[in-house]
């Protein structure tokens, strides 16, 4: 059976274009850029072209690309990083609906002696900002805060964020992990000090990553060892994934209006026609700030495992905030501190789309899911008098 | 994804008996919209006592549908006294397995079996298993927690998460269980759990503020935003101390229980043992 891939923010298939570009540099041009020899210098021309393209997606210069292996090493280098260059602060302010490698780390270093904020969202998903001024101070060593949420999609406005921040001298970072790829960015005109972005969230291969420095930003690096990446990242450079990561950021630039155009037309077709045909439905978050391939859709009185187990079985493959699909018993930390009702956090699907999606899929889903709905819904104990 | 075997999948895919009996003989019902799943589960006798008939309604997810469906399988053709010695771990082994951290779907399936058959007979089920509230995220009692770990033999904290969800939140009641499974084994603690406890001297009011302030910056409010939710205290009124909740806690039908619970435990636990706390909307 063929897959509809509607998880798009979990992983992306990696282009076919960067699989090209990518598997010479696997058997044929395997030299370490870092050699004093022909063989290894000529691979070292290829990460300068990689680190050219990641810049111009970014709209950066390429001195300030430093890749890593993943989006959770960036964030790891970006806030560990700061407070090593900043050690009288100690205090890091970040938000309650941040990707688990910000959060989980900010929460360990709150038990090693570093005070961290977390600032709380309104019902849409959004920040307040005010709370954000307030809670800034002498000590605040560090803000991080993502770009685009990966359960909601929302966008929070970033460069209102970075203007407070910065008003205050404080360092910014970014958790752009979402977004790359999906809305413009331009790291020329904006306010971020330090923005995390992963490879495979933009048709890169897992294992590549990258952490964008601006210029004067004080930093110690994570992984120590070797010069290379200018001595800001240890370890011998991944050449082929580095190689890919350029690849798809080119491919990403050019697809950059597709994405708000095509795939965001799909996404509100998906999503207004579920609204439509499943009763006591509703979407989670601003629908006005938003990623344009993204959807969380909570349906009442059903639990989100089994809607994803019944949308497998017909080749759909999505994801969910329900308690049952993680490995614990915790739903979605970013529907509930948006204050959704725990009957809709159980019940809530993530639809997330690519530019691979295409309108034919779109309308299986939508003839797929709405019949999953109503078979729970039927066996279910709750909600019998509306559905 | 879940390691689900073909038989579990089979009964949530093709779930057998789901709906509902008219005028049932038993209905038990456990779980809630709020818990993540529920079950409904109602039987009808034959003329010779035994079950004719059963059906549930399940809110939840693969496995909570699969074991209630496996359960009406089960307990038709049974009589009452047959059915009610239907254990979960009996539930689990027909259904081929359950993955450990999905136990509890099957012990969710022998409660409300169990609470149908005492609705049957006239029996107040609550009362029977009333004791005291271990785990205040799902609301789980040291009784229903003493039950599974001798039923299924189980000997660590993840074990009595993965049966039935306690300590699965906020983590705080993790030394209590554990202090069960060491008294349900018979065993004695060597040395008695390490607790910051300070010394409860007389205190002036300000020293008394401040030590409820500090306890809930420390000890309460953490555990709060773990759960996307808040809380702030209002006043101080001799021993009654006034907060509000904020955020998740206040959509929570359990906020006012877990607060009155947590937070009055740890204030008598660093402040002083008289402390009321007041919740103030």
């Amino acid at each position: 059976m063929k897959t509809i891939y509607l998880d798009n923010n979990a992983t992306t298939r990696v282009a076919p274009e960067v699989v090209d570009e990518m598997l010479p540099y696997f058997s044929e041009y395997y030299g370490n850029p870092s050699s004093m020899h022909s063989f290894g210098g000529q691979i070292e021309k290829k990460v300068r072209d990689a680190r050219e393209k990641l810049a111009r997606l970014l709209n950066c210069d390429p001195s300030e690309i430093v890749f890593t292996s993943c989006g959770t090493e960036s964030d790891n280098t970006a806030i560990r990083g700061t407070l090593e260059s900043h050690t009288q602060k100690k205090h890091i302010i970040t938000t309650r609906v941040e990707h688990p490698a910000v959060l989980n780390l900010s929460r360990h270093l709150n038990k090693n002696g570093y005070q961290v904020t977390e600032l709380s969202v309104d019902k849409k998903g959004q920040l307040e900002l005010d709370e954000l001024e307030d809670t800034i101070n002498d000590a605040t060593a560090i803000v991080s805060i993502m770009y685009a949420n990966n359960e909601t999609g929302v966008i929070f406005p970033i460069e209102e964020i970075g203007t407070i921040v910065k008003s205050k001298g404080i360092v910014f970072h970014c958790d752009a992990v979402q977004a790359v790829g999906k809305i413009p960015l331009d790291m020329s005109k904006s306010t971020i000090d330090l923005l995390s972005l992963s490879g495979h969230k933009f048709h890169a291969p897992k294992g590549i990553g990258a952490l964008y420095v601006r210029k004067g930003t004080k930093f110690t690096p994570f992984m120590v060892g070797g010069h290379q990446e200018k001595g800001r990242r240890a370890g011998t450079e991944n050449v082929p994934y580095i190689i890919g990561l350029g690849k798809a950021a080119e491919l990403a630039l050019e697809h950059l209006k597709d994405e708000n155009t095509l795939v965001k037309a799909l996404r509100d077709r998906l999503e207004n026609a579920l609204l439509t045909k499943c009763p006591d439905s509703c979407v989670n978050g601003d629908r006005a700030h938003r990623l344009p391939n993204t959807t969380s859709i909570s349906f009442e009185y059903v639990e989100g495992e089994a809607i994803l187990l019944l949308l497998s079985e017909k080749g759909i493959a999505a994801s969910s905030g329900s308690a049952c699909t993680s490995g614990s018993l915790e739903p979605s930390h970013v529907l509930r501190a948006m204050g959704v009702p725990f009957t809709r956090v159980h019940g809530s699907v993530r639809l997330s789309l690519s530019r691979y999606t295409t309108e034919g899929e779109i309308n299986y889903t939508i003839e797929q899911l709405p019949p999953i709905v109503k078979r729970l819904r039927d066996i279910s104990p709750f909600g019998k008098s509306t559905s | 994804m879940w390691d689900y075997s073909e038989k579990v999948k089979d009964h949530f895919f093709n779930p057998r008996n789901a709906g509902e009996i008219k005028e049932p003989d038993g209905v038990g019902e456990v779980g809630s919209l709020a818990c993540g799943d529920a079950l409904k589960f109602m039987f009808k006798l034959d003329q010779h006592k035994r079950i004719k008939e059963a059906k549930f309604q399940t809110f939840g997810c693969g496995s909570a549908i699969a074991s209630a469906s496996a359960l009406t399988e089960m307990v038709i053709g049974k009589t009452l006294e047959e059915a009610d010695k239907i254990t979960n771990r009996d539930i689990a082994t027909y259904l081929g397995g359950l993955p450990e951290e999905k136990m509890h779907c099957s012990v969710m399936g022998r409660e409300a079996l169990e609470s149908a058959i005492a609705h049957y007979r006239g029996i107040d089920i609550k009362k029977q298993l009333e004791g005291e509230i271990v785990c205040k995220c799902f609301g789980i009692t040291d009784k229903e927690i003493e039950r599974v770990l001798k039923e299924n033999n189980l000997s660590t904290v993840a074990d009595v998460t993965h049966y039935t969800k306690a300590g699965g939140g906020c983590e705080k009641c993790h030394s209590d269980i554990e202090e069960i499974i060491l008294r349900i084994k018979g065993e004695v603690r060597k040395e008695p759990l390490e607790k910051k406890i300070p010394p409860k001297r007389p205190l002036t009011n300000i020293q008394r503020m401040k030590l409820i302030e500090e306890t809930i910056d420390r000890e309460i409010r953490p555990a709060l935003q773990t759960d996307g939710g808040d809380i702030e205290l209002v006043d101080i009124e001799g021993s009654k101390v006034i907060v509000t909740l904020r955020g998740t806690c206040t959509a929570c039908p359990s906020s006012d229980f877990t607060l009155k619970g947590f937070a009055q435990n740890k204030l008598r636990e660093f402040v002083a043992d008289d402390i009321e706390v007041v919740v103030r909307s």
